[in-house]
C-alpha cells in the first residue's frame, strides 16, 4: 500500500485558518466529555427513579416505568437523535418551533445530551430493577416491619444494597456513554467523531486521524472504568457479595 | 529469435500507438491489470450526473463514460480485448484508501483534486469544475455572504465549507452560526425545514438537490464563489504510464470535441432515472481547461 504517512500532521495548520489539527481534536474531545458527563447525570437520576418505581407495589407506576424503558430501549440511538432533532420540533407551535430550530442556544448539544441521557436512563432503569429484585424478599419485609415507610425502606435498606450489586453493569454503562456520544456527530455536535471526519477530509491523513481518535476514545472509556472501579472498591461492604475479599 | 520477436513486436506496437510498451516493461496499474485480467473502477452511487446508479443498478454518468473510454484505451494498450471491468462502489470517506491499497484502479466519481490529496494519489487532467456557493430559499431575499450575519448556515459534516466561508474576504466580518448535516441531503433538509437560511456546498451538487426537491422553484443558487474546485478521475500516485493512458484519452476526447457532447448529454439534457434536466452550464474555468487541459490542484485556481 503506497500510503503517505505523516505523523506530524497534528501540529500542522488547517487548510484555511490558523488552528492546528490537534486543536480540532482537543475541542472535539471537550465536547465529547461534556455530552457524555451531562447525559450520564440525566441517565443516573432518571434511571434510578424509574428503575425503583418499577419494583414498587403500585401497578400503574410499574406499567408506566415498563413502557418508558421499552420505548427508549427498542429504538436505535441514531434514530432517536434524528427524532429529537428533526421531528419533535415540528410538533411545537410555529413560533416556538422556529425558536428551537434557529435561536435556541447550543441546540445540537442540548438535543444530543437529552437524547443520550434518556436512552441510557432506560438501560440503567433496567439494571436498577434487576438489582432490587435480586435482593432477598425478606429485606423489604424486614424494613417495613421495622416501621419504615415504603420510601424509607428503599432509601435505607434496598437501594444501598442494590446499588452495590449493579456497580459492574453501571461501569459498562458509564463507558458506553462515552462511546455512544459519537452518534451525536449526526446532528452536528462538534465532538470527536465530527472533528475526525473533518480532519480526515481536510488533511487526507485518514489513518493517523482515526488512530489518534481511537486512542482518545479508549482513554475516555478507560478512565471511566477506573473511576467506577475506585467507587466500587470504596463502597464495598465486607461480607456482602462474593467479590469482597 | 528473441531479438526478432522483440523487433516485430516493437514495429507492431509502433504501428498501433506510439505510446505502447512491451508487456514485460509494464509497471504499476497496467502491470497489475495485465496480470489479473481485470480492472476495477471505483464508482459513486449518487453523485449526479458524474457517477451514479440507474434504475437497473448500473453505473452511469459523465465520468463513467469518460472512464469507459480510458478502459478501452487500456484494453488497446495491453491488447486485451476481453479485459474484465469490475465496479466497486466507493464513498467520500473510503475512496482514497481504496485507491492507495489497490482495491480500486481508477476512481470515476466526483473527487476534488487538491494538494493534500496529491500527497496520497494522482489525478487525470481535470474533466469537471465545481464552484462552492450557497443555496437559499428565494423568499429569503439573500444574495450575498454579507447578509448571513447571525444567521444559521448549513453545511455537511466532514467538508470544509465553513473554513472556506471564514477565509473569504466577505465572510471574515460575518458571524455565522454553523449547523451541520450528516450528509448533503440532511443539510438540504436543514434548509428546507428553516433550521438554516443557506446551505454552502459545490454548486453542481446543490443543483442536483434542488432538482430532486419537492418545490425546485423555491430555491436559488446565489452569492460569491467561495472556492473553485477541479474535479478529476483519480488513480494511484507515481504511476506515469497509467496516468498517460488516462490523460491521452481525455485529451483525445477534448481534441475531437467529444467532451462537449458528453457534457451537454449529462448536464444540459434530461438524464435518467427521472428524466430531469440539471441545466448546469459549463463554468468559465472548465471552458478554459478544455482549451488548455491541466491537472493542477484546487489551490492553483484559488490563489489569494
Amino acid at each position: 500500500m503506497n500510503y503517505h504517512w505523516n505523523w506530524g500532521i497534528f501540529f500542522e495548520q488547517i487548510k484555511y485558518g490558523d488552528e492546528t489539527y490537534l486543536s480540532w481534536l482537543i475541542s472535539g474531545l471537550g465536547w465529547t466529555v461534556a455530552v457524555s458527563l451531562c447525559s450520564w447525570i440525566i441517565a443516573l437520576l432518571l434511571g434510578f427513579a424509574i428503575g425503583t418505581v418499577r419494583t414498587t407495589p403500585r401497578t400503574w407506576l410499574v406499567r408506566l416505568g415498563n413502557a418508558y424503558v421499552e420505548l427508549f430501549r427498542n429504538i436505535p440511538l441514531l434514530v432517536q437523535m434524528f427524532l429529537w432533532f428533526f421531528v419533535v420540533p415540528e410538533f411545537l407551535p410555529r413560533n416556538l418551533s422556529l425558536w428551537v430550530k434557529q435561536e435556541m442556544p447550543a441546540k445540537e448539544f442540548v438535543t444530543a445530551t437529552v437524547c443520550l441521557g434518556l436512552f441510557t436512563s432506560a438501560r440503567i432503569a433496567e439494571q436498577v430493577r434487576a438489582g432490587i429484585q435480586s435482593l432477598p424478599r425478606g429485606q423489604r419485609m424486614a424494613g417495613l416491619a421495622m416501621g419504615f415507610t415504603l420510601p424509607q425502606t428503599y432509601r435505607y435498606v434496598l437501594l444501598p444494597m442494590a446499588f452495590r450489586i449493579i456497580l459492574p453493569p453501571l461501569t459498562s454503562e458509564f463507558m458506553n456513554v462515552f462511546k455512544n456520544s459519537s452518534v451525536a456527530f449526526a446532528i452536528g455536535v462538534l465532538e470527536l467523531t465530527f472533528q475526525a471526519r473533518q480532519m480526515q477530509e481536510d488533511s487526507e491523513q485518514g489513518i493517523e486521524t482515526y488512530l489518534a481518535v481511537t486512542v482518545l476514545y479508549f482513554l475516555c472509556a478507560f478512565i471511566a472504568n477506573r473511576v467506577m472501579a475506585f467507587i466500587e472498591k470504596r463502597s464495598r461492604v465486607p461480607g456482602f457479595i462474593a467479590a469482597a475479599k | 529469435m528473441k531479438f526478432r520477436l522483440g523487433l516485430s513486436l516493437f514495429l507492431l506496437a509502433g504501428m498501433l500507438a506510439a505510446t505502447s510498451v512491451f508487456a514485460e516493461d509494464l509497471t504499476g496499474t497496467l502491470k497489475k491489470v495485465k496480470e489479473s485480467g481485470t480492472i476495477t473502477m471505483g464508482i459513486r452511487e449518487s453523485s449526479y450526473p458524474l457517477s451514479y446508479l440507474d434504475d437497473k443498478q448500473q453505473p452511469i454518468g459523465y465520468h463513467i463514460e469518460i472512464c469507459n473510454k480510458i478502459v478501452d484505451a487500456v484494453k488497446k494498450e495491453l491488447k486485451m480485448a476481453d479485459l474484465k471491468v469490475q465496479h466497486q462502489p466507493v464513498t467520500s470517506q473510503n475512496r482514497i484508501p481504496l485507491v492507495t491499497n489497490g482495491t480500486v484502479d481508477i476512481e470515476c466519481g466526483s473527487t476534488t483534486n487538491n494538494e493534500a490529496r496529491q500527497k496520497q494519489v494522482s489525478f487525470a487532467v481535470t474533466t469537471f469544475v465545481t464552484n462552492v456557493r450557497m443555496v437559499v430559499k428565494k423568499a429569503s431575499g439573500i444574495t450575498s455572504l454579507s447578509q448571513l450575519d447571525g444567521k444559521p448556515v448549513a453545511t455537511t459534516s466532514g467538508t470544509t465549507s465553513v473554513q472556506l466561508m471564514r477565509a473569504h474576504e466577505k465572510g471574515k466580518t460575518v458571524n455565522f452560526k454553523e449547523v451541520y448535516g450528516k450528509d448533503h441531503s440532511d443539510s438540504f433538509l436543514l434548509l428546507e425545514t428553516d433550521r438554516a437560511v443557506a446551505f454552502v456546498m459545490d454548486d453542481n451538487l446543490l443543483a442536483g438537490l434542488i432538482t430532486s426537491s419537492k418545490n425546485p422553484q423555491e430555491y436559488a443558487i446565489v452569492g460569491e464563489v467561495l472556492n473553485i474546485e477541479p474535479i478529476a478521475i483519480m488513480m494511484r500516485k507515481d504511476d506515469p504510464a497509467f496516468k498517460k493512458v488516462a490523460d491521452d484519452t481525455i485529451r483525445g476526447l477534448i481534441k475531437s470535441g467529444a467532451i462537449e457532447k458528453l457534457y451537454s448529454k449529462w448536464f444540459l439534457s434530461p438524464i435518467p432515472p427521472k428524466n430531469v434536466n440539471m441545466n448546469f452550464a459549463m463554468s468559465e474555468t472548465l471552458k478554459g481547461l478544455i482549451k488548455h487541459p491541466s491537472d493542477a490542484p484546487a489551490e492553483f485556481y484559488n490563489k489569494k
